[in-house]
Protein backbone atom coordinates (compact mmCIF):
# COMPACT_ATOMS: atom_id res chain seq x y z
CA UNK A 1 0.00 0.00 0.00
CA UNK A 2 3.19 2.16 1.03
CA UNK A 3 5.35 0.65 -1.65
CA UNK A 4 6.28 -1.72 1.13
CA UNK A 5 6.45 -5.02 0.10
CA UNK A 6 6.18 -6.76 2.94
CA UNK A 7 6.62 -10.72 2.18
CA UNK A 8 4.79 -13.68 3.24
CA UNK A 9 5.08 -14.82 6.55
CA UNK A 10 6.87 -18.13 5.67
CA UNK A 11 9.57 -15.90 3.59
CA UNK A 12 10.18 -14.46 7.26
CA UNK A 13 9.71 -17.60 9.45
CA UNK A 14 11.10 -20.93 7.00
CA UNK A 15 14.16 -21.45 6.35
CA UNK A 16 14.88 -23.45 3.45
CA UNK A 17 16.89 -27.03 4.76
CA UNK A 18 20.60 -27.09 5.24
CA UNK A 19 19.82 -31.05 3.75
CA UNK A 20 16.59 -33.13 4.38
CA UNK A 21 15.01 -32.28 7.77
CA UNK A 22 17.58 -30.09 8.81
CA UNK A 23 17.38 -26.71 8.72
CA UNK A 24 19.07 -23.52 10.46
CA UNK A 25 16.68 -23.53 13.19
CA UNK A 26 17.57 -26.97 14.02
CA UNK A 27 21.62 -25.49 13.38
CA UNK A 28 20.70 -22.83 15.78
CA UNK A 29 19.27 -25.44 18.25
CA UNK A 30 22.33 -27.76 18.11
CA UNK A 31 24.89 -24.61 18.12
CA UNK A 32 23.54 -23.47 21.26
CA UNK A 33 23.57 -26.67 23.07
CA UNK A 34 26.88 -27.28 21.96
CA UNK A 35 28.11 -24.00 22.86
CA UNK A 36 26.30 -24.10 26.37
CA UNK A 37 28.00 -27.61 26.72
CA UNK A 38 31.47 -26.37 25.73
CA UNK A 39 31.39 -23.66 28.13
CA UNK A 40 30.75 -25.42 31.08
CA UNK A 41 32.63 -28.29 30.20
CA UNK A 42 35.68 -25.88 30.06
CA UNK A 43 34.88 -23.95 33.29
CA UNK A 44 34.78 -27.39 34.95
CA UNK A 45 38.22 -28.44 34.31
CA UNK A 46 39.82 -25.87 36.12
CA UNK A 47 41.72 -26.26 38.63
CA UNK A 48 39.45 -25.04 41.89
CA UNK A 49 42.60 -24.07 44.17
CA UNK A 50 43.58 -21.13 41.60
CA UNK A 51 41.81 -18.12 40.84
CA UNK A 52 39.35 -18.33 38.53
CA UNK A 53 39.90 -16.88 35.32
CA UNK A 54 38.56 -16.27 31.28
CA UNK A 55 35.70 -18.72 30.36
CA UNK A 56 35.21 -19.64 34.52
CA UNK A 57 34.55 -16.23 35.46
CA UNK A 58 31.76 -16.41 32.80
CA UNK A 59 30.37 -19.64 34.11
CA UNK A 60 30.18 -18.68 37.66
CA UNK A 61 28.91 -15.30 36.71
CA UNK A 62 26.22 -17.72 35.54
CA UNK A 63 25.70 -20.27 38.09
CA UNK A 64 25.41 -17.62 40.75
CA UNK A 65 22.91 -15.44 39.12
CA UNK A 66 20.51 -18.70 38.64
CA UNK A 67 21.14 -19.49 42.54
CA UNK A 68 20.52 -16.06 43.62
CA UNK A 69 18.18 -14.50 41.52
CA UNK A 70 16.21 -17.99 40.38
CA UNK A 71 16.56 -20.67 42.90
CA UNK A 72 16.22 -19.02 46.40
CA UNK A 73 13.54 -16.70 45.70
CA UNK A 74 11.83 -19.24 44.42
CA UNK A 75 12.29 -22.70 46.34
CA UNK A 76 14.61 -21.34 49.04
CA UNK A 77 17.17 -23.75 50.11
CA UNK A 78 15.30 -27.09 48.96
CA UNK A 79 15.63 -26.29 45.47
CA UNK A 80 19.19 -26.04 45.27
CA UNK A 81 19.92 -29.14 43.83
CA UNK A 82 17.85 -27.65 41.11
CA UNK A 83 20.04 -25.19 40.10
CA UNK A 84 22.01 -27.51 37.36
CA UNK A 85 18.33 -28.07 35.32
CA UNK A 86 17.68 -24.44 35.73
CA UNK A 87 20.94 -23.48 34.62
CA UNK A 88 20.91 -25.61 31.23
CA UNK A 89 17.65 -24.07 30.69
CA UNK A 90 18.64 -21.10 30.94
CA UNK A 91 21.72 -20.33 28.71
CA UNK A 92 19.65 -23.20 26.08
CA UNK A 93 16.98 -20.54 25.91
CA UNK A 94 18.99 -17.52 25.99
CA UNK A 95 21.36 -18.94 23.20
CA UNK A 96 18.88 -19.71 21.35
CA UNK A 97 17.40 -16.57 21.11
CA UNK A 98 20.92 -14.03 20.66
CA UNK A 99 20.84 -15.66 17.12
CA UNK A 100 17.48 -12.96 16.87
CA UNK A 101 19.98 -10.21 16.50
CA UNK A 102 23.63 -11.87 14.85
CA UNK A 103 24.00 -10.51 11.59
CA UNK A 104 23.93 -13.29 9.02
CA UNK A 105 22.11 -16.36 11.05
CA UNK A 106 19.09 -13.42 12.25
CA UNK A 107 16.80 -16.01 13.36
CA UNK A 108 15.73 -16.51 17.09
CA UNK A 109 15.33 -20.67 16.96
CA UNK A 110 12.70 -19.86 19.88
CA UNK A 111 10.87 -17.98 17.18
CA UNK A 112 9.08 -21.03 15.67
CA UNK A 113 6.62 -23.05 18.30
CA UNK A 114 9.09 -26.67 18.54
CA UNK A 115 11.62 -25.64 21.17
CA UNK A 116 9.49 -23.67 23.41
CA UNK A 117 6.79 -26.07 22.61
CA UNK A 118 9.31 -29.15 23.93
CA UNK A 119 10.41 -27.62 26.71
CA UNK A 120 7.74 -26.28 28.34
CA UNK A 121 6.54 -30.20 27.96
CA UNK A 122 9.21 -31.22 29.65
CA UNK A 123 8.70 -29.04 32.47
CA UNK A 124 5.35 -29.57 32.75
CA UNK A 125 6.19 -33.40 33.15
CA UNK A 126 8.72 -32.01 35.36
CA UNK A 127 6.54 -30.32 37.68
CA UNK A 128 3.84 -32.42 37.86
CA UNK A 129 6.15 -35.84 38.88
CA UNK A 130 7.67 -33.53 41.59
CA UNK A 131 4.66 -33.27 43.12
CA UNK A 132 3.44 -36.49 42.96
CA UNK A 133 6.84 -37.56 44.35
CA UNK A 134 6.87 -35.24 47.50
CA UNK A 135 2.95 -35.47 48.14
CA UNK A 136 1.93 -38.59 46.76
CA UNK A 137 -1.29 -38.66 44.92
CA UNK A 138 -2.76 -36.13 47.24
CA UNK A 139 -0.84 -33.85 44.95
CA UNK A 140 -3.84 -33.48 42.80
CA UNK A 141 -5.99 -32.64 45.81
CA UNK A 142 -3.41 -29.80 46.11
CA UNK A 143 -3.98 -28.40 42.88
CA UNK A 144 -7.61 -28.29 42.32
CA UNK A 145 -8.30 -27.15 46.26
CA UNK A 146 -5.97 -24.56 47.86
CA UNK A 147 -6.11 -24.63 51.32
CA UNK A 148 -9.00 -22.14 52.65
CA UNK A 149 -11.66 -23.02 49.95
CA UNK A 150 -15.57 -23.10 51.39
CA UNK A 151 -17.29 -26.29 50.91
CA UNK A 152 -19.88 -24.22 48.30
CA UNK A 153 -17.39 -23.00 45.86
CA UNK A 154 -15.39 -26.52 45.46
CA UNK A 155 -16.53 -27.79 42.46
CA UNK A 156 -15.98 -24.52 40.57
CA UNK A 157 -12.70 -23.69 41.79
CA UNK A 158 -11.35 -27.07 41.71
CA UNK A 159 -12.25 -26.87 37.78
CA UNK A 160 -10.44 -23.68 37.53
CA UNK A 161 -7.47 -24.82 39.16
CA UNK A 162 -6.82 -28.30 37.75
CA UNK A 163 -7.50 -25.78 34.00
CA UNK A 164 -5.00 -23.70 35.20
CA UNK A 165 -2.00 -25.79 36.10
CA UNK A 166 -2.62 -28.69 33.88
CA UNK A 167 -3.64 -26.95 30.42
CA UNK A 168 -2.86 -22.65 30.50
CA UNK A 169 0.78 -22.83 32.75
CA UNK A 170 2.50 -24.86 29.84
CA UNK A 171 0.44 -23.30 26.86
CA UNK A 172 0.92 -19.37 28.50
CA UNK A 173 4.70 -20.82 28.67
CA UNK A 174 5.16 -21.63 25.51
CA UNK A 175 3.47 -18.96 23.87
CA UNK A 176 4.81 -16.56 25.96
CA UNK A 177 8.64 -17.56 24.79
CA UNK A 178 7.59 -17.80 21.01
CA UNK A 179 5.49 -14.59 20.42
CA UNK A 180 7.80 -12.59 22.07
CA UNK A 181 10.36 -13.90 20.36
CA UNK A 182 8.61 -13.97 16.42
CA UNK A 183 7.24 -9.97 17.67
CA UNK A 184 10.52 -8.93 18.02
CA UNK A 185 11.80 -10.74 14.45
CA UNK A 186 8.85 -9.35 12.92
CA UNK A 187 9.31 -5.89 14.21
CA UNK A 188 13.22 -6.17 13.27
CA UNK A 189 12.38 -7.48 9.70
CA UNK A 190 9.39 -4.25 9.24
CA UNK A 191 11.96 -1.58 10.31
CA UNK A 192 14.76 -3.21 7.96
CA UNK A 193 12.38 -3.32 4.85
CA UNK A 194 10.91 -0.10 5.70
CA UNK A 195 14.50 1.40 5.29
CA UNK A 196 15.52 -0.45 2.46
CA UNK A 197 12.29 1.12 0.72
CA UNK A 198 12.77 4.36 1.80
CA UNK A 199 16.66 4.47 1.30
CA UNK A 200 15.67 2.85 -2.65
CA UNK A 201 12.25 4.98 -3.13
CA UNK A 202 11.95 5.70 -6.89
CA UNK A 203 9.67 8.84 -6.69
CA UNK A 204 10.87 11.26 -4.51
CA UNK A 205 14.28 10.72 -4.19
CA UNK A 206 16.07 13.43 -2.44
CA UNK A 207 13.03 13.76 -0.09
CA UNK A 208 12.48 10.01 1.13
CA UNK A 209 16.03 8.50 1.19
CA UNK A 210 17.07 10.81 3.96
CA UNK A 211 14.25 10.19 6.22
CA UNK A 212 15.49 6.71 6.01
CA UNK A 213 17.51 7.37 8.42
CA UNK A 214 14.44 7.38 10.57
CA UNK A 215 13.72 4.08 10.58
CA UNK A 216 16.95 2.94 10.43
CA UNK A 217 17.89 4.48 14.01
CA UNK A 218 14.82 2.69 14.47
CA UNK A 219 16.18 -0.35 14.06
CA UNK A 220 19.15 0.12 15.74
CA UNK A 221 17.30 1.10 18.98
CA UNK A 222 15.32 -2.10 18.49
CA UNK A 223 18.18 -4.40 18.19
CA UNK A 224 19.10 -3.33 21.83
CA UNK A 225 16.13 -4.12 22.58
CA UNK A 226 15.80 -7.20 21.28
CA UNK A 227 19.28 -7.85 23.06
CA UNK A 228 17.39 -7.46 26.21
CA UNK A 229 14.61 -9.27 25.55
CA UNK A 230 16.28 -12.37 24.55
CA UNK A 231 17.71 -12.45 28.51
CA UNK A 232 14.45 -11.39 29.55
CA UNK A 233 12.56 -14.31 28.40
CA UNK A 234 15.18 -16.96 29.06
CA UNK A 235 15.18 -15.15 32.55
CA UNK A 236 11.20 -15.70 32.99
CA UNK A 237 11.16 -19.03 31.38
CA UNK A 238 13.77 -20.37 34.08
CA UNK A 239 11.83 -18.16 37.35
CA UNK A 240 8.62 -19.62 35.93
CA UNK A 241 10.15 -23.11 36.02
CA UNK A 242 11.90 -22.67 39.66
CA UNK A 243 7.93 -21.24 40.63
CA UNK A 244 6.35 -24.00 39.09
CA UNK A 245 8.55 -26.81 40.72
CA UNK A 246 8.75 -24.55 44.14
CA UNK A 247 4.68 -24.93 44.61
CA UNK A 248 4.98 -28.44 43.81
CA UNK A 249 7.61 -29.03 46.61
CA UNK A 250 5.79 -27.12 48.93
CA UNK A 251 1.98 -28.09 49.32
CA UNK A 252 -0.04 -25.20 48.35
CA UNK A 253 -0.06 -26.02 44.91
CA UNK A 254 -2.55 -23.79 43.15
CA UNK A 255 -2.67 -20.26 41.27
CA UNK A 256 0.53 -19.28 39.11
CA UNK A 257 -0.14 -16.27 41.15
CA UNK A 258 1.61 -17.74 44.41
CA UNK A 259 4.98 -16.17 44.97
CA UNK A 260 6.52 -18.01 47.58
CA UNK A 261 9.10 -16.75 50.04
CA UNK A 262 7.03 -13.55 51.36
CA UNK A 263 7.50 -14.73 54.65
CA UNK A 264 11.21 -14.72 54.47
CA UNK A 265 11.07 -11.41 52.83
CA UNK A 266 8.85 -10.23 55.45
CA UNK A 267 11.12 -10.58 58.55
CA UNK A 268 14.32 -9.44 56.48
CA UNK A 269 12.34 -5.98 56.13
CA UNK A 270 10.85 -6.06 59.32
CA UNK A 271 13.26 -4.29 61.66
CA UNK A 272 14.35 -1.75 58.91
CA UNK A 273 11.08 -0.88 58.43
CA UNK A 274 10.43 0.02 62.41
CA UNK A 275 13.92 2.09 62.16
CA UNK A 276 12.71 4.00 59.55
CA UNK A 277 9.89 5.47 60.86
CA UNK B 1 -20.02 11.60 -0.37
CA UNK B 2 -19.97 11.25 -4.09
CA UNK B 3 -16.66 10.02 -3.50
CA UNK B 4 -17.13 7.91 -0.65
CA UNK B 5 -19.83 5.61 -2.97
CA UNK B 6 -17.75 5.63 -5.69
CA UNK B 7 -15.31 4.25 -3.18
CA UNK B 8 -17.64 1.39 -2.20
CA UNK B 9 -18.63 0.65 -5.55
CA UNK B 10 -15.21 -0.05 -6.52
CA UNK B 11 -14.50 -2.21 -3.30
CA UNK B 12 -13.27 -5.73 -4.49
CA UNK B 13 -16.10 -7.94 -5.28
CA UNK B 14 -13.55 -11.27 -5.39
CA UNK B 15 -15.16 -13.14 -2.30
CA UNK B 16 -10.96 -14.19 -1.83
CA UNK B 17 -10.01 -10.81 -1.31
CA UNK B 18 -13.09 -9.55 0.45
CA UNK B 19 -12.27 -12.50 3.08
CA UNK B 20 -8.78 -11.27 3.34
CA UNK B 21 -9.36 -7.80 3.77
CA UNK B 22 -11.59 -8.28 6.37
CA UNK B 23 -9.09 -10.53 7.58
CA UNK B 24 -6.41 -7.68 7.52
CA UNK B 25 -8.97 -5.67 9.63
CA UNK B 26 -9.99 -8.07 11.89
CA UNK B 27 -6.02 -8.95 12.75
CA UNK B 28 -5.32 -5.29 13.70
CA UNK B 29 -8.47 -4.78 15.96
CA UNK B 30 -7.33 -8.49 17.50
CA UNK B 31 -4.36 -6.92 18.40
CA UNK B 32 -4.71 -3.65 19.08
CA UNK B 33 -7.71 -4.38 21.48
CA UNK B 34 -5.31 -7.06 23.29
CA UNK B 35 -2.94 -4.68 23.54
CA UNK B 36 -5.20 -1.88 25.88
CA UNK B 37 -5.80 -4.30 29.18
CA UNK B 38 -1.78 -5.70 29.43
CA UNK B 39 -0.51 -2.15 28.97
CA UNK B 40 -2.53 -0.56 31.85
CA UNK B 41 -1.78 -3.74 33.85
CA UNK B 42 2.06 -3.38 33.13
CA UNK B 43 1.89 0.28 33.37
CA UNK B 44 -0.02 0.01 36.82
CA UNK B 45 2.03 -3.14 38.27
CA UNK B 46 5.43 -1.02 37.13
CA UNK B 47 4.26 1.96 38.71
CA UNK B 48 3.62 0.11 42.15
CA UNK B 49 6.94 -1.52 41.68
CA UNK B 50 8.93 1.22 41.76
CA UNK B 51 7.24 2.95 44.57
CA UNK B 52 7.59 -0.21 46.84
CA UNK B 53 11.16 0.48 46.05
CA UNK B 54 11.55 3.79 46.83
CA UNK B 55 9.95 2.94 49.73
CA UNK B 56 11.99 -0.04 50.79
CA UNK B 57 15.91 -0.19 49.01
CA UNK B 58 16.45 -3.27 50.87
CA UNK B 59 13.46 -4.98 49.16
CA UNK B 60 14.14 -4.16 46.17
CA UNK B 61 15.66 -7.25 44.85
CA UNK B 62 12.42 -9.38 45.80
CA UNK B 63 10.21 -6.63 44.62
CA UNK B 64 12.37 -6.83 40.97
CA UNK B 65 12.09 -10.78 40.54
CA UNK B 66 7.74 -10.61 41.39
CA UNK B 67 7.28 -7.63 39.38
CA UNK B 68 9.02 -9.79 36.69
CA UNK B 69 6.85 -12.71 37.70
CA UNK B 70 3.90 -10.19 37.02
CA UNK B 71 4.81 -8.91 33.81
CA UNK B 72 5.29 -12.10 32.73
CA UNK B 73 1.32 -12.94 33.73
CA UNK B 74 -0.14 -9.71 32.19
CA UNK B 75 1.77 -10.00 29.34
CA UNK B 76 1.00 -13.12 28.22
CA UNK B 77 -2.60 -11.42 26.96
CA UNK B 78 -1.37 -9.13 24.90
CA UNK B 79 1.31 -11.91 23.44
CA UNK B 80 -2.29 -14.37 22.87
CA UNK B 81 -3.47 -11.52 21.12
CA UNK B 82 -0.25 -11.07 18.99
CA UNK B 83 -0.76 -14.77 17.96
CA UNK B 84 -4.10 -14.22 16.38
CA UNK B 85 -2.86 -11.55 14.62
CA UNK B 86 -0.84 -13.99 13.00
CA UNK B 87 -2.98 -16.44 12.14
CA UNK B 88 -5.38 -14.08 11.07
CA UNK B 89 -3.40 -11.65 9.04
CA UNK B 90 -1.18 -15.17 7.41
CA UNK B 91 -2.58 -18.01 8.11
Amino acid sequence: MFGLEFPPINAILRWKDLFPTFNKIALIAVAAALIGIIIFLLAGNRDGTKPPRGVRNLAEIIVEFIEDQIVMPTMGRAGLRWTPFLISLFVFILLCNIPGVLPILQMPATARIAIPLSLSLLVWAIFILVGLRHQGLGYFGHLAWPPGVPTALKPLVGVIELLSTIIIRPFSLTVRLMANMMAGHILLVTFALLTESLVQAETNRFILAPMGILPFAMLLFLTAFEILVAFLQAYIFAILTGVYIGTSMEGHGGDEDVIPDMSEAGKHAEPDRAYAH
Amino acid sequence: MEALSQLIQQAPVDPDEAKNTNAAIGAGFAYGIAAIGPGIGIGYLVGKSVEAMARQPEAAGMVRTTMFLGIAFTEALALIGFVVFILLKFA
